[in-house]
């Protein structure tokens, strides 16, 4: 009990390091102390993790929440907040995610970023990330983690706009931090009525109470219904689902290991992580579960499409994101909520090393991004191609790599639990990952070099180098913590989530009894479609390079409309850009803000400053005349009192 | 027997008058100035009288403030008239009238 309490802390000190590396990060002048600090922080919160999850395991499974109140917040008549901090099983999951994995990419970061002029500022914005992060998983209420969500998309804003003199596209990396915040703001906005909606029903935005009060509703009351999708607006924001997954694609103007931390490991699953912790709610709503399944199995499958065709290597990597995103929410659509979870864990460790590998390509490359100007670096870069490749595997679904277990968990549940079509989907982008993951190794490190013949490129330093073997050897060993019974494993991670997740699964409905041949089925299906997946990648990109070629030249249109992700930013541009500035332009500014506000401000002025001409002339500047008028007053006045 | 209160009242009132009229008529600003002290001390011979008529002493004791204000007022309205004096050169009050519009 006693080292629970201490969990606090584990949020404070990446907030310090934020405050060292901010304030004095710039007097420091040594990258190897500002790098040390900005690490240490973060490792010391994940050391703080692992002490929390031993104090945990050795509880009973029913005693493993607890809270930890702070200070309190607000107090406003009914509406009581605090900061105050849960851990509970998923809550130190997340945590050991956040830290372990974003400690990894600190590290990682001493050696990306040096010589960067922004060296300090660079780190104190991780560490402030880090800090919003924890706060928001470790939260205890709405409003706290909401708090945490806002310092997120800040820390995301203020990270993609790092380079913000460079350009990105079409325009600067400031305009892509920009569209960042923005989407990221309309989900806040469903965030937020969802919190009304939650404080209306339940009068408490704390966690307990409100789940508590919960409990007591029947399934699929409407205020339910409208609570869960308007905060299943908000995780579609921070998590990068159709419709607004606009933002992440672009946000790899940022950094490279901005990318692996914030767009691929932590950030962007917070909405996974959200949704799992109202899986009460959710479950409470069957119509809103639904949408989540629906739109997760829709996105996984949408982006991996655009992913086949995109030549950009960090592109291709933020396109899987939204599409491994898309299978959480699957997993959470058909209840299966300590699969996405675990998903999300795996997906961290893959993903983080897929990003952080393409980031030491990047570099070798002297900031070449374009697939079709690399190859054969397979040579030249062992250690980059060889965990590179391990983090391809793992997220193909090949066996035994974690992403295997994961994904496949995901499958089966939704199998069992007779979404035939999600799971169809499911699996077809499972097909397509592999296909595009294949195709991104086969075109970065195989075949022939295209890369300019004055370049060198040779394998990261140190730092680099070592946390990409960590996370390699996390990416092949990960699934252990969640290898099904029908392989002879215990679930581990399932098990261990089960408590927090248990009054959902109370509430929906039950998949049959297990049938493992069955199961045995499927995962041979899965990664049977995977390992036709990476074949046929491999064919047409090592020996039959005509094919591609063709296949684009006879599909023409079906080729572009990938190439340009379905046209989805020229179509919001239209319909939502175009007009909300036209509109502010041409009416509210040229008409409303003119005529209508502008002019009655300035009428009110004009009359102030007649009245103010007319009577200014009784100001004659003869004390006198002041003083006869004060006498007048003062015998009127007495006049007045006598004659009553 | 002492001299009534309605006389001293009276009194006071025609030197409060005077000071009025003195205020607001005279254009030198030392003159102006001399008036107000003169309404300030019709003020203290009510206050006196009023005390030695009900007995109270308290209408002495704010004579005594209403003095030390008084000589604080006139130290600060002679140095307000050295200092016009020095910039204009002039005492009277109808050339001192830059505070307006």
């Amino acid at each position: 009990m006693t080292t629970i309490a201490l969990a606090p802390l584990a949020v404070l000190l990446p907030l310090i390091g934020f405050l060292v590396n901010g304030l004095a990060g710039r007097y420091l002048k040594k990258e190897w102390l500002i790098g040390t600090l900005g690490s240490a922080a973060v490792g010391a919160g994940f050391v703080f993790g692992c002490i929390l999850f031993n104090e945990l395991l050795a509880l009973p499974a029913d005693d493993r929440a607890h809270v930890i109140t702070i200070f309190p917040w607000i107090a406003a008549g009914g509406l009581q907040s605090a900061v105050a901090y849960q851990v509970d099983p998923l809550s130190v999951t997340m945590l050991l995610v956040v830290t372990g994995v974003g400690f990894l990419i600190h590290v990682y970061s001493i050696g990306y970023m040096h010589g960067d002029p922004g060296y300090w500022r660079f780190f104190s914005y991780l560490n402030l990330f880090v800090f919003a992060m924890l706060n928001l998983i470790l939260a205890d209420n709405f409003l706290l983690m909401f708090r945490g969500g806002e310092g997120v998309g800040l820390c995301s804003y203020l990270l993609i706009g790092f380079w913000y003199d460079r350009d990105f596209e079409k325009g600067t990396t400031a305009d892509a931090a920009k569209k960042a915040f923005i989407v990221n703001r309309i989900g806040d906005f469903g965030f937020l009525i969802g919190m009304f909606l939650i404080f209306m029903t339940f009068g408490s935005l704390q966690f307990q109470s409100v789940f508590g009060q919960a409990g007591k509703f029947d399934i699929g009351t409407p205020v339910m219904v409208a609570i869960t999708l308007s905060l299943f607006l908000g995780a579609t924001g921070k998590s990068a689902q159709i419709p607004l997954f606009v933002w992440l694609p672009d946000a790899m103007a940022g950094p490279t290991p901005v990318s692996a931390l914030i767009h691929a490991a932590t950030m962007v699953t917070a909405g996974v992580y959200m949704v799992a912790r109202c899986s009460l709610l959710f479950a409470l709503a069957p119509i809103s579960l639904q949408v989540v399944g629906i739109i997760g199995a829709g996105t996984a499958l949408f982006a991996a499409t655009i992913g086949l065709v995109q030549n950009d290597i960090k592109k291709i990597l933020a396109y899987s994101t939204i599409s491994q995103l898309g299978y959480m929410f699957l997993a959470l659509g058909v209840g299966a909520f300590s699969a996405g979870i675990f998903h999300v864990v795996t997906h961290a460790f893959f993903k983080a090393l897929l990003f952080l590998g393409a980031g030491a390509v990047i570099h070798a490359l002297h900031d070449e991004q374009n697939i079709r100007k690399m190859g054969a670096l397979k040579g030249p870069m062992p250690v980059t191609y060889w965990t590179f490749l391990a983090g391809a595997l793992a997220i193909s679904g090949i066996f035994p790599l974690s992403g295997f277990f994961s994904k496949d968990e995901i499958l089966w549940q939704a199998f069992a639990g007779e979404h035939w079509i999600l799971w169809a989907m499911g699996l077809t982008g499972a097909a397509l990952t592999a296909f595009y993951m294949s195709r991104l190794v086969t075109l970065t490190f195989e075949g022939d070099a295209r890369w300019a013949s004055g370049t060198h490129p040779h394998d990261a330093p140190g730092t680099m180098a070592v946390t990409l073997i960590l996370l390699a050897i996390l990416s092949v060993l990960g699934g252990i913590f969640g290898v099904p019974a029908s392989l002879g494993g215990g679930n581990a991670i399932g098990h261990w989530l089960e408590p927090v997740f248990r009054p959902a699964l109370d509430r929906l409905p039950h998949a049959g009894a297990e049938n493992h041949t069955l199961e045995y089925v499927l995962m041979a299906m899965s990664v049977g479609v995977a390992l036709a997946g990476i074949f046929i990648a491999r064919n047409w990109y090592l020996k039959r390079k005509d094919v591609p070629e063709t296949l684009s030249n006879r599909l023409r249109w079906a080729y572009t409309t990938l190439l340009n992700k379905y046209y989805v930013d020229e179509i919001y541009d239209a319909a939502v850009v175009k007009p909300v500035v036209t509109g502010s332009e041409k009416l509210l500014w040229r008409v409303v803000d003119v005529h209508v506000i502008d002019w009655s401000v300035n009428a009110i002025a004009r009359f102030t400053a007649a009245v103010g001409r007319t009577f200014r002339l009784v100001q004659t500047g003869v004390i006198q005349s002041y003083a006869l008028i004060f006498v007048v007053g003062v015998v009127a006045i007495l006049a007045w009192i006598l004659a009553h | 027997m002492s001299v009534p209160l309605p006389y001293y009242l009276g009194l006071s009132a025609v030197l409060f008058a005077i000071g009025v009229i003195g205020v607001l008529s005279r254009r030198n600003v030392i003159v102006v100035f001399m008036s107000i002290e003169l309404m300030l001390n019709s003020v203290n011979l009510t206050l006196v009288a009023y005390s030695a008529f009900l007995g109270d002493i308290t209408g002495q004791a704010l004579v005594f403030f209403v003095m030390a204000v008084a000589a604080a007022e006139a130290a600060v309205g002679l140095a307000i008239v050295i200092a016009l004096y020095r910039n204009k050169q002039t005492v009277n009050v109808d050339d001192i009238n830059i505070l307006k519009w």
